[in-house]
């Protein structure tokens, strides 16, 4: 196990925003937590990546509480991706990417080489020396994302990502996804949040819902994402259909008195 | 130029380089008495005295204040995570100014006293750390600093130190109302050999350590939390840089009083033309600011020779538009309405 997160909960100005959590992220596995805005989703990857500490339970990277973690080490064993990201000086993508391959530590020559293989792998290749600043949002976040993947070396053992692909064009989703599960497939223990319940059964291998900060439902996607659960986790009636053994899932509103 | 339509940091290096020497020269030869050069050998000659006792120290002088204030100025950028942020503008200077004129003011006989030469810059450390201290804490969030909330904090602090500074003038005596209003126009020319070696000792180790940190001043660009993420243990390196930033501002204020925009418009030139990597960057704005704030020195001893305009009005008179030019591009990509 690589990060594990037991009984944990964290609150602010007296309102929970999360509680009684317990998540386990293991090697080779590609985690996605799904739920409805505001339900802790983001707060829950503050936690995990230490960026916040728990007023409740604990988180372990490597069975060592993550606090007792040094932030090198913790960067060499944890990269993740938030969601806001406010660089607003006018560097070149390759210099963005390289900024992400600092805790590796690596000799220029293998640096270079070592986040060109991320330029290329997320179609950034025509973009290295272009301005960042004056890309366009989905562009700008698959640059984020190479230089998160950018900091991944030897020593990695979990990513984190919130809404990794959010602002990403169909093709550049599915691009940026592949990887993701590419990493997963290597070992890495992947948590992702995402919004798109498709992309979430198609690349993930288990999956959180969480709802005003607790958890619904936690296990394989094929066993979690059923209509029933979902119709209760977004409060809108989803269906779930199966053409070739891949599943489908399409939202409706059964009540307009609903939204009133 | 590079593929990314940058100058080569490595060219402007050598172009600065170049330029220096001749700016040096400008600095010790320029001013309301001409030096000739067979007087110069002779030891104890007027032009000799009026070399060593007066240009060169002033020389050394404008060197070092304007390399700190444009390498502070990057850094506070950095810090601030704004590129057009500037230790005048949220409120440093004019703290280290407020602390210097009470010092003036109120200081009295200690001045004269065996700590006299020490207190002026001491105080206005003290001053700048508090208000750099202040407004960070005032711009503090849980997700970083606020940089709405710190130019509006700056401004505050701005006009506070500014009315406490006008109170003080108020109840001073007619000499030190002089001497107050005269050294917050920023000014160069009473430098002797003192000043000029108390200001090398404070700035060279602070020009070091700021020098040093770069690439922590990159991560720290991508966000707080990002640079966190990265493994920067991010508090420790912003206490680090107030700390030197506040220790430079203050030596420069206490010795050259108010000296404006070179701190916001030199690592902005910068950016500008070599980008904002703050490896190539910090280095090249000490240089920049060193030349520019040296022949900033020349230009205001010749405009109204033989008097001196005060070197604060003269940087203030080019920055000032240029700084209002800065925004227009940035706003409008042109340099006009």
């Amino acid at each position: 196990m690589v990060l594990t997160a037991q009984g944990l909960g964290w609150q602010r100005l007296g309102r929970r925003v999360l509680q009684g959590l317990d998540l386990t992220l293991a090697p080779g596995t590609l985690t996605v937590v799904l739920g409805p805005n505001g339900a802790g989703k983001s707060t829950l990857l503050q936690l995990l990546s230490g960026l916040q500490l728990p007023s409740a339970g604990a988180v372990l990277l490597d069975g060592k509480n993550l606090s007792s973690w040094s932030e090198p080490q913790r960067a060499r064993r944890v990269a993740v991706m938030t969601q806001d990201q406010p660089l607003d000086f006018p560097f070149t993508v390759e210099e963005v990417v390289r900024l992400g391959a600092w805790p590796l530590q690596l000799p220029k020559p293998e640096e270079r080489a070592h986040c060109h293989l991320w330029l290329e792998r997320l179609d950034l290749d025509a973009l290295a020396t272009r301005n960042y600043l004056q890309l366009s949002g989905g562009e700008r976040q698959r640059v984020q994302l190479a230089r998160v993947l950018a900091q991944c070396g030897g020593d990695t053992g979990a990513l984190l990502l919130d809404e990794p692909v959010s602002a990403m064009d169909l093709r550049h989703q599915h691009l940026c996804l592949r990887q993701l599960r590419r990493l997963a497939n290597t070992g890495l223990a992947v948590l992702l949040i995402l919004h798109d319940l498709s992309l979430a059964a198609h690349y993930g291998d288990r999956v959180l819902l969480l709802k005003g900060g607790q958890t619904l439902a936690q296990g394989p996607v094929g066993e979690v994402m059923t209509g029933p659960r979902l119709s209760a986790l977004y409060d809108v009636g989803v269906d779930v259909s199966f053409a070739d053994g891949t599943p489908r899932f399409r939202s409706f509103v059964e009540d307009d008195a609903f939204f009133q | 130029m590079t593929q990314t339509g940058r100058l080569s940091p490595h060219l402007l290096r050598r172009l600065l380089l170049l330029l220096l020497p001749p700016v040096m020269l400008l600095s010790l030869l320029v001013g309301p008495v001409s030096l000739t050069p067979e007087q110069l050998l002779i030891p104890g000659s007027r032009d000799f005295l009026i070399l060593f006792e007066l240009r060169l120290p002033r020389l050394l002088l404008s060197l070092f204040a304007g390399a700190l204030l444009a390498l502070t100025g990057a850094s506070i950028q950095a810090l601030f995570r704004n590129p057009l942020a500037d230790p005048g503008l949220i409120g440093i200077s004019a703290g280290a100014a407020l602390a210097a004129v009470a010092a003036l003011v109120f200081g009295g006989h200690w001045l004269l006293g065996a700590l006299g030469p020490l207190l002026l810059p001491l105080s206005a450390f003290v001053g700048g750390l508090a208000v750099t201290a202040l407004v960070a804490r005032i711009a503090r969030t849980p997700q970083g600093i606020s940089v709405t909330t710190m130019l509006l904090a700056g401004i505050a602090l701005n006009s506070i130190a500014a009315a406490a500074i006008g109170v003080m003038k108020y109840f001073s005596d007619e000499l030190t109302l002089r001497q107050v209003t005269f050294w917050l126009l920023g000014n160069l020319h009473r430098t002797d050999w003192s000043s000029a070696l108390l200001l090398t000792a404070l700035a060279l180790p602070v020009l070091v350590l700021l020098l040093r940190e770069g690439q922590m001043l990159n991560l720290l660009l991508l966000g707080e939390q990002q640079a966190r993420l990265l493994g920067v243990v991010t508090h420790r390196l912003q206490r680090r840089l107030v700390l030197l930033v506040a220790l430079g501002v203050g030596a420069v204020v206490s010795l050259g009083g108010l000296i404006g925009f070179v701190g916001l418009v030199v690592p902005h030139l910068i950016r500008l033309m070599c980008g904002p990597d703050n490896r190539a960057l910090m280095p090249l704005s000490a240089m920049m600011g060193a030349v520019l704030l040296t022949l900033a020195d020349v230009v205001s001893r010749v405009l109204v020779s033989p008097a001196e305009l005060p070197i604060g009005i003269v940087t203030a008179l080019v920055g000032g538009p240029f700084f209002l030019f800065m925004i227009l591009y940035r706003q409008r990509g042109r340099l006009w309405f």
